[in-house]
């Protein structure tokens, strides 16, 4: 191990994290038996496991201005004082905010599953201001948190308590932008939304697309490794990422903000922070690689009776469509019912038990037109696919690709939803759908499936008309033990933030998330960077 | 009534698009821009399709004037089940002043020709908004119009239209033979399902020129300049009422 340095708090939590490891490599080989079975007694009561607070992760009714059940300890940070909101008021005049009813929103996820308590917001409009806050904050012992969109669906946008939070909506300038090499710079508060209309007026786009697009920020979308619509086609924005400048936790701002599209010169620290979900360091600027804009989209519904004739239909469709597919996405009949009555949104076709949305992007609408339609013909007439509709007008296709973005929508109109974003190879995705609703029975409203199914990637929804103890002790750690017996991902691109710290050594070896505390200490001694999210309590 | 329903489709730019006029202000942009059916004729063809499958009519032609592009219109429209289409082949310098004098003139011809029993139109395009070939098309015919349709029920040898008009609704009773306008509430478009599109693609397309219709496309219009409407002013924001109050007086509003 190497010898480091390290804050005395650090350190004893860092022992304590040797005999983590020890007492889960014991959990570990518990959880592959069946999901049946009992935990011994003696680990469900060690501290090091606690399992037990996992199931209440949900925390704090919102209205409660209690301390929030199953949440960690507040750590010993300094408290704000009236010095601090002073210094925060002369750096930043009239961008400190104070006024409770201001800072309320920023308080609370788009979920509204959880509240913090912060009572200050602050919102710097250059990179200089972000360090100073951070330098401040860093010698006070003072907890931030960044903030983006604040869209973010594991609660690691809001404050647990009373870390300050640390916004970047005013950073929203696009620095530059090449229209040779397709390379934008821009800072991090930009809203993606209004980053694709910059784009597409150029002839690019973002090559990353997800429903929040509207009020997700590209900075928080960098900070949790956001995946999205596109992924497939695209890739993940540990490739599409160029360059970052992120200010870390003294206040030192650190330029990676390359233009490059190769640079193999020393370590790429940029990695680190890309999907660390604001604990390593605050991004400031974000320059990003995008692909032109395709002349010719096509979006394509389709219905299928099961979910091996869909699979099927994926592997045609790579065959036939491979350069030209830019999105594969599925939904079941449960959310076509949940559209159907919450948002009355209209199903295209007939009623089927499976759902495709196809979308293509080439160049040549000829050339593509030819391909999906010899496609379509094969899938239909050998009955991978049992109705279907086309769409190359922009209305249709938005109407097409709402059937799909907006289930998150229909969701919270059918009561309290618990979510789970899983990683599965990808025949096993629907299995554990169908095998949750079988146990779970009358317990849940509406148990449904959707997703990324072209990267493997399901987003399980279950619905409760209020939050219900019981039901979520049913439901985990059912989830996370079916996922971890197939060596899959707990959380596939939702990120872990607060509510699925604990759950890390479900889909990582400790050894790695020990790893990733070294990290952690070594950027932020303190620990004042985002506390409380991403990295598990154990460890701290 | 039973027979044979003329639509009449065109195809415009796509409603989402930008739209880009020419630097020399002569036209707009068309060049590689998306294209699409008019809002109003899909809501035509909807219609008709929907009293073909009441058994109300025999045959439903989708018909589309302009160049080879407006075929993939009158597709569209065999695939939201149509039965056959006429492709009126018209291009070049014809195609960029053909208005709705020429097009009814062709559908009137057409309406002949195919002994039609009903003609459903968009009530107008969303290029031109001109409102005009529905009308023209009923008095080139001497046919009855029931324009701005929101409601349309076929009782015998005579058509109930509920018309959507400034102060209402209006419902007339109209003979047939007759042309109809579709508004906006006169139906929800379906979306072409994928066996109709493959239908579709075998369903016959004929090719007519207006000559052979003895139609004259000469326009008495010309089209002096395009221009884009004038950029929206930035308001102006102001910190206190009294600031308010001042700035209005001073720009001799109050």
């Amino acid at each position: 191990l190497p010898s480091l340095t390290m804050h005395p708090v650090m350190m004893g939590l860092f022992q304590r994290a040797l005999r983590l490891r020890t007492s889960l490599r014991h959990l570990c080989l518990c959880s592959t038996v069946s999901t049946k079975a009992r935990l011994p007694l003696a680990a469900l009561k060690s501290p090091f496991l606690n399992f037990g607070s996992c199931r209440e992760q949900h925390v704090g009714a919102v209205g409660s201005k209690s301390l929030p059940d199953g949440a960690p300890k507040r750590l010993p940070f300094s408290r704000v004082t009236k010095e601090d909101v002073d210094f925060f008021k002369k750096i930043l005049p009239g961008r400190t905010i104070t006024d409770p009813d201001l800072v309320e929103s920023s308080n609370v996820d788009w979920l509204k599953s959880v509240r913090g308590s912060s009572e200050i917001l602050l919102r710097p409009q250059t990179t200089e201001e972000v360090s100073q806050i951070l330098r401040y904050c860093n010698n006070r012992n003072l907890a931030v948190n960044p903030q983006g969109g604040n869209t973010g669906l594991v609660g690691g946008s809001v404050p647990v308590y009373d870390e300050i939070i640390l916004s970047t909506s005013l950073m929203k300038n696009i620095n530059s932008f090449d229209d040779i090499s397709g390379i934008l710079t821009c800072e991090a508060g930009c809203v993606l939304e209004n980053l694709s209309l910059y784009l597409e007026d150029r002839g690019y786009m973002m090559p990353l697309d997800l429903g929040a697009k509207g009020s997700c920020q590209i900075g928080g979308n960098v900070a949790t490794n956001a995946g999205g619509l596109r992924l497939l086609r695209y890739g993940s924005l540990h490739g599409t990422v160029l360059g970052l400048e992120v200010v870390l936790a003294d206040g030192q701002v650190l330029d990676c903000l390359s233009t490059l599209r190769k640079d193999n010169t020393g370590y790429d620290l940029k990695q680190l922070f890309i999907g660390s979900e604001g604990t390593l360091g605050v991004i400031t600027a974000v320059s990003i690689l995008c692909p032109p804009k395709p002349k010719s989209v096509n979006v394509v519904f389709l219905g299928c009776e099961t979910f091996e004739c869909l699979l099927k239909t994926f592997q045609l469709c790579k065959g036939m469509l491979g350069e030209i597919l830019s999105a594969f996405e599925f939904l079941d009949s449960e959310c076509m019912r949940l559209l159907n009555t919450h948002l009355k949104l209209a199903n295209p076709i007939s009623d089927c038990p499976f759902y495709i949305v196809i979308e293509t992007s080439g160049s040549d609408p000829n050339h593509d037109s030819e391909k999906l339609h010899s496609f379509l013909e094969e899938a239909m007439t050998t009955l991978l696919v049992t109705d279907g509709t086309v769409a190359t007008e922009e209305a249709k296709i938005k109407a097409l690709w709402s059937m799909r973005e907006r289930v998150t929508e229909a969701l919270t109109h059918d009561g309290f939803t618990y979510k789970y974003d899983i990683s599965l190879p990808v025949e096993r995705i629907y299995q554990l759908v169908t095998e949750m609703r079988q146990h779970l029975g009358d317990r849940a409203k509406s148990v449904v499936g959707y997703g990324h199914v072209g990267d493997g990637n399901l987003h399980l929804n279950i619905t409760s008309p209020a939050k219900d103890p019981s039901l979520l002790a049913a439901i985990e750690p059912f989830v996370y033990e079916w996922t971890a017996k197939f060596q899959g991902s707990i959380s596939a691109e939702h990120g872990l933030g607060l509510k699925k710290r604990n759950y890390i050594y479900y889909s990582k070896q400790s050894q790695a998330v020990a790893l990733m505390g070294h990290i952690k200490a070594l950027l932020d001694p303190k620990g004042i960077l985002n506390p409380y999210k991403t990295l598990p309590d154990k460890l701290r | 009534m039973s027979g044979r329903v003329l639509v009449g489709v065109k195809r415009v730019i796509d409603y989402a698009v930008k739209i880009r006029v020419k630097p020399d202000n002569s036209g707009i942009v068309t060049d590689g821009v998306k294209h699409s059916m008019n809002p109003f004729c899909e809501i035509a063809v909807e219609e008709a399709v929907k009293m073909k499958e009441k058994k109300l009519i025999k045959e439903v032609v989708a018909v589309s004037c302009g160049p080879q592009q407006s075929q993939e219109t009158i597709r569209t429209a065999l695939a939201m089940g149509a039965d056959r289409g006429i492709h009126v082949e018209v291009s070049g310098k014809d195609y960029e002043t053909l208005g709705p004098l020429q097009v009814s003139k062709i559908m009137a011809a057409l309406a002949k020709k195919e002994d039609a029993q009903l003609i459903i139109l968009g009530k107008q395009a969303i290029d031109d908004d001109c409102n005009q070939t529905g009308q023209m098309t009923a008095a080139l015919l001497d046919w009855p119009q029931g324009t701005f349709a929101s409601e349309v029920s076929l009782e015998g040898d005579k058509i109930k239209v509920v018309r959507e008009i400034d102060g209402g609704l209006e419902t007339i009773k109209i003979n047939t033979p007759a042309v109809l306008t579709a508004d906006l509430r006169l139906n929800t478009p379906r979306y072409a399902t994928l066996p109709n599109i493959m239908k579709a693609k075998k369903k016959k397309i004929a090719n007519v020129k207006p000559a052979d219709l003895g139609v004259d496309l000469t326009s008495r219009l010309e089209v002096l300049r395009v221009d884009e409407p004038p950029q929206r002013q930035a308001g102006m924001k102001v910190e206190t009422v009294e600031d308010l109050v001042g700035k209005l007086k001073e720009s001799g509003k109050v």
